[in-house]
Order: structure tokens, then sequence, then C-alpha cells
């Protein structure tokens, strides 16, 4: 017997994924992967699986799914605004950040996420998908992943795997970082940048505009100039690049970066800053904090500390 | 030779061999690439997540749970990687290509730009032995040169919406082959009915940084009956 949920509407930008996929950025291959891993973690904790277990994705607006089956034991992580509707049609609004069963003809609606922009659902013992090189992560771009590489589609069927036993109850205290700081390294083109330019890139404020997605996020500000090119010749792309076109307008290169690129980049956000930074809607002004590799690392044992806290919190 | 190396962020490293645009050059990229794969494969280093090869640099990405730039930037400047010669993986690769007008979208203005007539331009691009410098931007995509000066053009002035998967197109010294359909600006000259790019196979592209390239002109019947393995 299968066990799967039906997709009512598939949500804005509805996708699988675990940590991603690597070794093969030489060919092109992106790794993508969740893109607040912390709340990927917290997402699978809350129902008992390994931490690296394949998760819905939403942003914005998620999906509205129905249970076919008999049961199962699911979680929402984040700040999301959802409701579970019974089989009379009952609303009775859900709770996210904790475990909870529901049953066949139920409904769960994710309308929205609340000042942030991603959110998880777990599902107790792992939705069932293929993996690709090693990875169930989707990247729509390229078509690669679970699900023919592609997002939540209307009329599809969510297929997982039945546990056995419930879990106990499960959940965890959970709020975004509301700082709007994002500290980061010096680029490799930082030169590139007017002195003047250097320092407003600290002073000044960026808005986060909608042209903002899984690959990248495009800022508004004081615009930057480039003393001595704004093409480079085409050079490997990391996480968190934080590059600037001919206009002068930066963009933070995220999850579904493109591998190679030809832009200056005047820095790149450091690893324990990066899942509070994707959670930023459009229309949030941030600011860039310069550090140094040695902060840079020592930010992440912080980070690292936290999230097993966190980890740790709800296995308790 | 490795001229200097940075810091990307916190997870990642620049090792760059100089400002030039040449097969020596990325021949070096390329075997310090390999350089690092081995030592990955052969656990000497730990925590290695990408290796991103380009004309002049190698970028290097590592889980920063697992270790640290100032240790992977330790174990590169005590290790000697020197001696090492190209693997004899990379290899020659032919490539069919149709320059039927149906596919070579650009050929008029090819032709006005470079003052040579279409055979002319075919005749130079088939006889140029290419090298693939990088593969990337999106999945499979090589960056290969060098053409002959007098095939060097500029990017279109306004790039088109949808580029046909299969187009081949040249900017400056080089030619490119779009693994997708996806926007582009560069000047299509023909159409390749092979696959290169495949996530179900177990080496996903027919081409890696370091091959060489020949290109072989096919009819747009062959082309049209071309079956991919």
């Amino acid at each position: 017997m299968s066990n799967y949920f039906k997709i009512l509407r598939p949500g804005i930008n509805s996708t699988f994924q675990d940590l991603g996929r690597f070794g093969l950025q030489h060919l092109g291959i992106v790794p993508s992967g969740c893109m607040d891993r912390s709340l990927f973690y917290l997402a699978n904790q809350l129902v008992g699986n390994e931490v690296f277990e394949g998760v819905l994705e939403f942003a914005y607006q998620g999906p509205l799914l129905e249970l076919e089956s008999e049961s199962a034991e699911i979680a929402i992580a984040g700040k999301v605004n959802f409701n579970v509707i019974d089989k009379n049609g009952k609303i009775k609004q859900g709770v996210c950040n904790q475990n909870f069963c529901i049953y066949k003809g139920e409904k769960i609606d994710i309308i929205s996420t609340v000042k942030s922009v991603y959110g998880y659902l777990s599902i107790s013992g792992g939705f069932k998908l293929d993996k690709v090189k090693e990875s169930i992560s989707t990247l729509v771009r390229a078509k690669i992943g679970s699900n023919d590489g592609e997002k939540l589609k209307l009329g599809e069927k969510i297929f997982y795997n039945q546990i056995k036993s419930a879990n106990s109850k499960k959940k965890i205290e959970f709020n975004f970082d509301e700082n709007n700081t994002i500290r980061v390294m010096e680029g490799l083109q930082f030169s590139y940048f007017s002195k003047e330019s250097q320092k407003n890139f600290f002073l000044k404020e960026y808005e986060i505009t909608k042209l903002t997605d899984r690959m990248g996020m495009r800022l508004e500000g004081e615009k930057l100039q480039n003393v001595i090119s704004s093409n480079i010749k085409s050079e490997g792309i990391t996480k968190g690049s934080i590059q600037v076109p001919g206009d002068g307008q930066p963009i933070i290169l995220l999850s579904d970066h493109p591998t190679i690129g030809g832009y200056p980049k005047i820095a790149n956000v450091i690893t324990a800053d990066y899942d509070k930074l994707v959670q930023k809607a459009p229309g949030t002004k941030i600011n860039f904090k310069l550090v140094d590799i040695s902060i840079a690392e020592s930010a992440f044992e912080e980070y690292l500390k936290r999230l097993n806290n966190n980890l740790n919190a709800i296995r308790l | 030779m490795l001229k200097k190396i940075s810091n990307i962020g916190d997870c990642g490293i620049a090792c760059d061999f100089g400002d030039e645009i040449s097969k020596d050059t990325n021949k070096e990229v390329i075997k310090f690439f390999s350089f690092v794969q081995d030592s990955t494969k052969a656990k000497k280093i730990k925590g290695i997540l990408n290796c991103t090869p380009s004309y002049n640099k190698l970028i290097i990405n590592f889980d920063l749970e697992k270790i640290k730039s100032s240790e992977l930037i330790q174990f590169i400047q005590k290790s000697d990687y020197s001696k090492i010669t190209l693997p004899e993986k990379n290899k020659l690769i032919e490539i069919p290509i149709c320059y039927d007008e149906e596919f070579a979208l650009d050929i008029k203005t090819l032709e006005q730009k470079t003052k040579l007539n279409f055979k002319e331009i075919t005749k130079e691009h088939l006889k140029t032995d290419f090298f693939v410098y990088m593969i990337g931007f999106v999945p499979g995509h090589p960056f290969m040169g060098d053409l002959n000066k007098k095939l060097y053009l500029n990017r279109l002035e306004t790039p088109r919406v949808r580029v046909p998967k299969g187009s081949v197109g040249i900017v400056e010294k080089f030619c490119n082959i779009y693994t997708f359909d996806s926007p582009g600006g560069w000047n299509i000259i023909g159409k390749t009915p092979l696959e290169l790019f495949n996530i179900n196979k177990k080496n996903p592209s027919i081409l890696s940084p370091g091959d060489s390239v020949q290109f072989k002109s096919i009819t747009k019947k062959e082309l049209l009956s071309f079956k991919n393995e």
C-alpha cells in the first residue's frame, strides 16, 4: 500500500531539498540544497528523522495537501501560518515547530511564511524520493533531482514511507534573528571598487528587492562604482558571493547560483549568517559588516553550538 | 604556476595562476585540479566539497565543520604537484555540427562582420583544435578555444531570450555549446544533435575541463536522424 498526499495547490516555489549535491561543480552542477540549513535540520529532528533526510521546502505561499492514506506524522518548521482542515471542512489553525499527526481526508493548507521566506515540511520516515548523484535536491533550472527536477505541480502525488509508531511530542521555541546586519568578508575583486564605494558598501543600507529567488538576491541601494572593470575573466562561484554588475547594484548569489560567472565580487557572506540572510523578505533593508576569517570561523562555531543546542532541546 | 591563494568567504579559497587566458595557464589550473581531486580520493585531505576550475583559477569549497581554510592552504603549500602530468583520460572528442541556415542563426551577421563567406567561416571553425578551458555556468556547458582571429566577434548587442539547446556559439576566441534552452548572447553558427549533458549517466558530462574537441560537419538530414546513446 502506498502512502501519499495529493497536491491541491503547489504553492509558489515548493521543491524537495536536502543538504545538496557535491563534487560536480567542475561539470557545471551547483550543489543546490536547502536554503536555511539550521531550519532544515530542526524540521527533521522534530519528526525523529536523521537530520539530513529530504524535506519539502516552500517559499512565501506553500502547498495545499490532502492526505489520501491512513495517517502521517509531520512537522512544519519556520514562522508559518497554516491550517489543518478536517474531513468536514472544519478549519483549525496549525502550530509550527512541533510534530503532529494528520489522518485520511485531512488537508494541510500552508498559507504563508510570516516575516520570513522559507519554511519546511518534514515527515516521519521521510518522503519517497529518488536520489540523483547522491542527493534528492531539486534544481529546477537544469531539471535535476527528485520530482523529475520540477517544482511541485497541481494534481501530483507526494509519496512517503510509513512509520511504524508515532513519535512522542516534540517541539521547539524558535525565533529568527531579527538583526539585519549581515557579516561579510572582502571579495576577490574588492579593490575593483572606488574607495568611496568600498566605504559606502558598509555604511549604507541595501534593500532586498522582489527579484529574489533560490538563485540570487538582488539588492537596491547606493550605486557601487567600479573603477577597474565590470567584467572579469569568468571564475568559479561560491554561495554567498556578492557580485556587482555594471549597474552598480549588488546581487547575492544563493544556493542555486550559476557555477561560474564574470562579474566582480565585492564581498562574501560568512557561513554563520547565510541562514539568517535567506530568511529576510523583499523590502527588508540590510547592511553589511566587514569581518576577517578568524571572526567568521568563530561565528560559525557559535552557529553550530546554537544549532546543536536547538537539536538537543528537541531530543529531550 | 600558482601565484596566489585568497579566501573566498570562510569556506572557499581561490588559487590564482595568473592573469593570462592561455592554454598553458589553463593546463596548470587543470593539473592542479586533478591533484586536489586525487588527494581527496586518496583521503590525503578531508572536507573538500567542490573544485571549480576556470581559465586561470581553481576555486575550492570545503565543509567548515571538517577543515579550515588555513589547514587547506597549508596542505597546498607543502604539496609538490609540479611533476603532475595531465591525466590520460583527457581525450579528443568529435562533435557533429550542422551549419544549415535553419540553425546558424547569426551566419549573416558573421559574414558581414568577418568579411568572410559562409564556406570560409565553417572551414575555419572545422579546422580548429578546440581545448576545453572550463565547464559551467549551467550544467555541461563548455567554454572552448581558441578560434582564429579572423572569426573574433563580440557578444550580440541584444541577447536572445531563448537559444535552442545544442546551439553552437562563438564570441572572441571562444566557442560554446548550449546544453539547455537558455537566454544567451553568443553568435550562433550551427547546432549539434549530440547530447553533451545527461544527469542520469554515470559521468553526466561528455566533456571535462582539459579535453580536446574537433567539430565534424553533418547535413540537416544527419542531424535529424542522429541518435544519442
